[in-house]
């Protein structure tokens, strides 16, 4: 461990900072879903570009890493690249759009098609890590709620939605438990990414800067999407085929293709729809 | 007769006011004990620590619990105190914006007791909601309304359901009509009188109206200071007080 | 069944000069099962008082009150409603309900109290209510505005819906017509066939000529 100060600081965290980050990985993978408070640092950008996931980023990277960033499961707007960018220059580690070739996946808002394997991680861009808050406000009240496992509320969130809307309409960031235990928000994502958390080889971790929260859910763990009996989770998805590569069983974005306001179905992962195309 | 809730020589302090001194009060299955006296007289103090929602300075409570195990409440772990709050015991507040999720429906709000419990299953959950909010008079057709809308005895009535749907054994209120007018209040209570009834409940009921006390408490505790200053037969206190303090209240008020 | 025994009772009220006054002293008598004591006496001489310390609505702090040989003085509170509940009618001079509530679910309270099930009761309390010409249509109102007649006639259903050992009635009868003071007569002798011992305070004479075995005039213990 004599040069470990050399390896561990790179990556713009100074070491102090990375290990405190570390530590609260660790902290997390052991206690899959729980959410482990940690002191987020300013970032050279705003709270809402993904600090948090930056941040863990960071603290994951070593020099033979190969990161992938995407938002919305596209390699090339400008949040993705600009954060790619960043960890070109503060990191010097290469990238890829290629999710087979990444150790390293920075997400906001999907999960790759591509079914992820044991030697990569994946870190999740986190805006709101409490998924009761949307019920209870009181942070104190949710910390017990969560020590003493009263996930009732939960289930009154999604009681309200068959109400409203005759079936369970959260479509993003739906409450699932991790490991028979804690009830985690697996951020933004649609919940057509649900199942893909469930027994993932990959580890899953999750930053949330402005709250300065880390959760994680470590390889092969048990992900499970909450539900009533007679209204069963579903991982729905657009009954569409996208119009680029032909794929049917893919999270698809829907986007305005000429002035006339012409729409067309595509795969919201570009670099999945780019390798079926060929 | 069983007692079901006993608790000894119960001291709060807040500062140097004794909010509570030296009370003991029991309570027996199926009775409705009223708590009366002026305003600041420590009577919220006292249900407040009975209910575990305030940790008393002195004393000691114990219960009996379904199982017939009597649990000393105050060295009870909290997730065990929390789990008899939404189970065998119910507090129905003044102000039913504490007792509600103004934010969720009728339903999600009655339903919320039962999912807690583990109720699984969307349909029944609906179905039992429906048969409390109808049992507590309000038209099922509210079920899906927020609370927001409804008018006060309505809310109260809904924190009620909400209170009551699984079957609580021990009921905690504090003025629950409180901010009512006098014919809706009149309403409400007849409707909870009804319910402990119907459901054999055992009642602390804290209320500065002696006409409330009257028709809903078997029997009478009157406080001042913090302290106990008679206690009987709900129509004795009132109709033959022995304490100075008990016949001024009673005098200085209309006859109830 | 019913034993008074020394009994005293004075009031203290507390916030007046010269609030202390006693009103009876070493009351003694007994009322058996199957029989009707009146009790008589002028106004103010204490027959509502003494009749409240039976029932536990007034403090008794001298004497005894044996009801089936116990000791009614000796009771807690919880123990003395039930006693209430499961042996004791009372029927007082005025009605004194919750407001809003039917008369007919009045009527069926002591009995459901008891557990009866809903439909008996519902049909004691309406066999009463017919019995004492009270119109059906004003069952499912609330007593607090009928009449000082059909207030009495209300009171009266609730403390008869059910065969209690001891019945007290304070001026059941005084404001009701002839017809229905006949009814409540016949209700009165019919308790006591049944075997229920009745104290009752009766200012009609006719009333107690008929349906009384024996009388105690309170002013014998009136303390001044
Ligand atoms: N959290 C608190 N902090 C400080 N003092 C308190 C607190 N709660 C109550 N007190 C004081 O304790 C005393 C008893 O208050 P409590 O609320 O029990 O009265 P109360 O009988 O319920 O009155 P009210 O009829 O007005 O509701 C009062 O003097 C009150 O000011
Ligand atoms: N709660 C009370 N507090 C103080 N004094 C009372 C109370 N109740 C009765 N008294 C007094 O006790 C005395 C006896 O009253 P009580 O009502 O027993 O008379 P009574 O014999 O029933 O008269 P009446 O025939 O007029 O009904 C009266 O002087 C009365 O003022
Ligand atoms: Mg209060
Ligand atoms: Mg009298
Ligand atoms: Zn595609």
């Amino acid at each position: 461990m004599s040069n470990s100060e050399e390896d561990f600081n790179f990556a713009y965290l100074d070491e102090q900072t990375k290990r405190m980050i570390r530590r609260a990985l660790i902290k997390a993978i052991c206690i899959p879903g729980y959410q482990v408070p940690f002191a987020s640092r300013e970032m050279p950008m705003p709270y809402g570009w993904g600090t948090g996931g930056v941040q863990v980023t960071a603290a994951c990277l070593q020099e033979t890493d190969v990161l992938k960033v995407i938002d919305q499961g596209s390699d090339d707007t400008t949040n993705a690249v600009s954060i790619r960018k960043f960890f070109e220059r503060v990191a010097g580690v290469k990238t890829t759009e290629n999710t087979g070739k990444a150790s390293v996946i920075q997400t906001r808002h999907r999960i790759p098609e591509q079914v992820l394997s044991e030697d990569q991680i994946l870190v999740y861009q986190v805006p709101i890590p409490e998924p009761l808050r949307f019920l209870e406000p009181r942070e104190t009240e949710t910390r017990v709620m969560h020590a003493l496992e009263e996930y009732g509320l939960m289930h009154v969130k999604l009681y309200e939605d068959i109400s409203i809307n005759g079936e369970i309409s959260t479509a993003y960031a739906y409450p699932v438990k991790v490991n028979d235990r804690y009830i985690m928000d697996p951020s933004p994502t649609p919940k057509f990414d649900n199942p893909k958390m469930n027994f993932c080889p990959a580890i899953q971790l999750f930053g949330a800067g402005r709250e300065q929260r880390i959760y994680a859910v470590p390889p092969y763990t048990k992900v499970i999407s909450l539900d009533f009996e007679d209204y069963p989770f579903e991982a729905s998805r657009a009954e569409k085929t996208c119009e680029i590569c032909g794929a049917t069983n893919t999270y698809l974005d829907e986007v305005v293709i000429d002035d006339k306001g012409t729409r067309m179905f595509s795969c919201s992962d570009s670099d999945y729809c780019n390798s079926q195309k060929s | 007769m069983e007692q079901i809730l006993k608790a000894k020589a119960i001291n709060k302090k807040f500062g140097d006011v004794y909010a509570c001194n030296n009370l003991s009060i029991e309570l027996y299955t199926g009775e409705v004990v009223g708590i009366v006296g002026e305003s600041g007289s420590g009577k919220s103090t006292l249900l407040n620590c009975l209910s575990g929602s305030l940790v008393p300075d002195g004393g000691n409570i114990t219960y009996l619990d379904r199982d017939n195990n009597w649990l000393d409440l105050l060295s009870l772990p909290e997730p065990r105190k929390r789990n008899l709050l939404r189970t065998e015991w119910a507090f129905v507040h003044q102000n039913p914006r504490d007792g509600l999720r103004m934010a969720v429906s009728a339903g999600g709000n009655i339903g919320e007791r039962l999912m807690a419990i583990g109720y699984r299953n969307y349909s029944q959950i609906r179905a039992e909601a429906t048969e409390w909010i109808e049992k507590v008079e309000i038209d099922a057709i509210r079920l899906d309304d927020k609370p927001s809308i409804f008018s006060g005895g309505m809310q109260q009535r809904l924190q009620i359901a909400k209170n009551l749907i699984t079957k609580p054994r021990l009921i905690f209120m504090d003025e629950p009509t409180g901010g009512l007018d006098v014919s809706v209040q009149a309403r409400l209570l007849d409707l909870i009188r009804s319910l402990v009834r119907e459901l054999g409940l055992s009642v602390i009921i804290v209320t500065h109206d002696l006409a409330v006390a009257r028709f809903m408490a078997n029997r009478l505790i009157v406080m001042k200071n913090g302290k106990i200053v008679e206690t009987g037969l709900t129509d004795q206190v009132l109709d033959d007080p022995q304490h100075s303090y008990t016949q001024l209240l009673v005098s200085s008020i209309l006859k109830v | 069944m019913l034993e008074v025994k020394n009994v005293a009772k004075s009031f203290n009220l507390k916030n007046l000069d010269k609030g202390k006054f006693s009103v009876i002293r070493d009351a003694c008598f007994n009322v058996n099962s199957g029989e009707c004591v009146a009790l008589i006496g002028n106004s103010g001489c204490g027959k509502s008082t003494l009749m409240r310390m039976i029932y536990g609505n007034y403090v008794c702090a001298e004497g005894q009150i044996y009801i089936d040989k116990e000791n009614i003085l000796d009771l807690k509170a919880i123990e003395m409603s039930i006693l209430r509940k499961q042996k004791m009618g009372y029927v007082s001079q005025f009605l004194r309900v919750l407001p809003r509530v039917s008369t007919i679910d009045l009527v069926m309270e002591p009995l459901l109290d008891q557990f009866e099930s809903r439909a008996r009761a519902k049909d004691i309390a309406e066999t009463l209510l017919s019995r004492l010409n009270l119109s059906s249509q004003l069952w499912h109102l609330s007593p607090l505005t009928f009449s000082g007649g059909e207030q009495q006639r209300v009171n009266i259903a609730i403390g008869f819906s059910k065969d209690y050992k001891l019945l007290l009635l304070d001026e059941p009868t005084a404001s009701l017509d002839r017809e229905n003071k006949k009814i409540v007569m016949d209700m009165i002798s019919e308790k006591k066939e049944k075997g229920s011992a009745i104290l009752g305070i009766f200012h009609d004479k006719e009333v107690r000529d008929k349906v009384c075995d024996r009388e105690i005039d309170v002013s014998n213990f009136s303390a001044s």
